[in-house]
């Protein structure tokens, strides 16, 4: 699915896969940690973005 | 050609006579040149309608979805007998109850190409040894028939019918001089932003007649995705998203299964070519399953099964 969306043209950083136990508190921080990083490096999304409908 | 079709209407008609099958799935000369459609013979003196040209492109396994009138034959060429077993694999008929009728295939012809370089009504298309010639009211064009070949014929590398009790012809020799995934690496190079553009231009001409959707083999389900409004899980509308959104879905319930048959394209009243995202999902199960759909009846598909050595680089 990720390399599918990323065929589309949607960025490779804003999809994230991960699989954190229960007992894993700081696994679970280090990946959220990341993936902010991530996603403010790329920014706001600007495509997959639904605009106002169009009235003619 | 007129060898295939001789010889699949005496095979449908010995079937037919000897009780073997109910009735079989063929084609038939449609009421325009290059329009084959599908028909259903169900007593042996019909079988003479039966024929075989290079306009059979649909996808006839798509007839055989849970029929449950005893036993079938089907006339199949490769991408058929591979999407029959696809349905046989996810039950959706029996291997018993279809009897295979195999037609190695030398590719079908693109019939928007041909409209495109003719001028003018066509009335009548006819081939012999690799050549199409085309009349129309001003006219004769001829064609080699390599040069309109429908894109996915032109890269297929599964000519000849994976399964058969019958078959209707020699095996043909299999390309193996062409890269099936040419177009599919040229949008991988591309960047994030030339990729998002690439499909914007792509679908824009979309109009959501879901006729992709019908012609494909595999989809069978009773209540597709689109058609759903409890829950609902894409907008029905024409915006760009919707309709990216749509294409996704589609080609990723496609994922593993997609025989790159071509029937999606053909069918598409604007000429859309979906299948450089089933294109992408076939490479991807590829090179990371070492898969490629509807080869075996006795392999399960690739996201059917759990493996420990699976690719897993995605989960961190």
């Amino acid at each position: 699915m990720k390399n599918l969306l990323e065929h589309m043209g949607v960025e490779a950083d804003r999809l994230h896969f991960s699989w954190i136990s229960s007992a894993e508190s700081t696994k679970f921080v280090k990946v959220v940690t990341e993936i902010t990083e991530k996603v403010k490096a790329i920014g706001p999304n600007q495509h997959f973005v639904k605009q106002a409908a169009k009235v003619a | 050609m007129t060898a295939y079709t001789e010889k699949i209407r005496e095979i449908a008609q010995r079937l037919l006579k000897e009780c073997k099958v109910e009735m079989v799935i063929g084609f038939r000369a449609g009421t325009m040149p290059m329009m084959n459609e599908p028909c259903f013979i169900r007593k042996p003196d019909q079988a003479d309608q039966l024929v075989w040209d290079s306009n059979c492109g649909i996808n006839l396994a798509n007839y055989l979805t849970n029929r449950k009138e005893g036993k079938i034959g089907i006339v199949a060429k490769g991408c058929d007998s591979r999407n029959i077993v696809n349905h046989i694999l996810e039950n959706k008929i029996q291997r018993d109850q279809v009897v295979v009728i195999g037609v190695p295939c030398l590719g079908m012809i693109d019939k928007r190409k041909i409209t495109r370089e003719t001028e003018g009504e066509i009335l009548a298309v006819t081939e012999t040894d690799g050549k199409v010639s085309v009349q129309t009211a001003g006219g004769e064009t001829t064609f080699d028939k390599a040069d309109v070949l429908q894109s996915n014929c032109r890269v297929c590398t599964h000519r000849n019918p994976v399964i058969h009790d019958e078959m209707a012809g020699d095996p043909v020799a299999e390309q193996t001089d062409v890269d099936p995934y040419a177009d599919v690496k040229a949008i991988e190079a591309m960047s994030t932003e030339d990729k998002w553009n690439f499909f914007d231009e792509l679908l824009s001409p979309c109009i959501r007649c879901y006729a992709c959707r019908n012609a494909c083999p595999l989809c069978y389900c009773p209540t597709c995705f689109v058609d759903e409004s409890k829950p609902q899980w894409v907008g029905k509308s024409q915006d760009p998203l919707d309709i990216r959104t749509f294409h996704f879905l589609r080609a990723y319930h496609c994922a593993g299964r997609c025989t790159d048959c071509g029937a999606c394209e053909r069918a598409c009243p604007v000429g859309i070519n979906m299948r450089v995202l089933t294109k992408k999902l076939n490479k991807d199960c590829l090179e990371q399953y070492g898969w490629e759909a509807g080869l075996s009846l006795d392999s399960r598909p690739a996201l059917d099964i759990y493996n420990p050595n699976d690719p897993d680089e995605f989960i961190k």
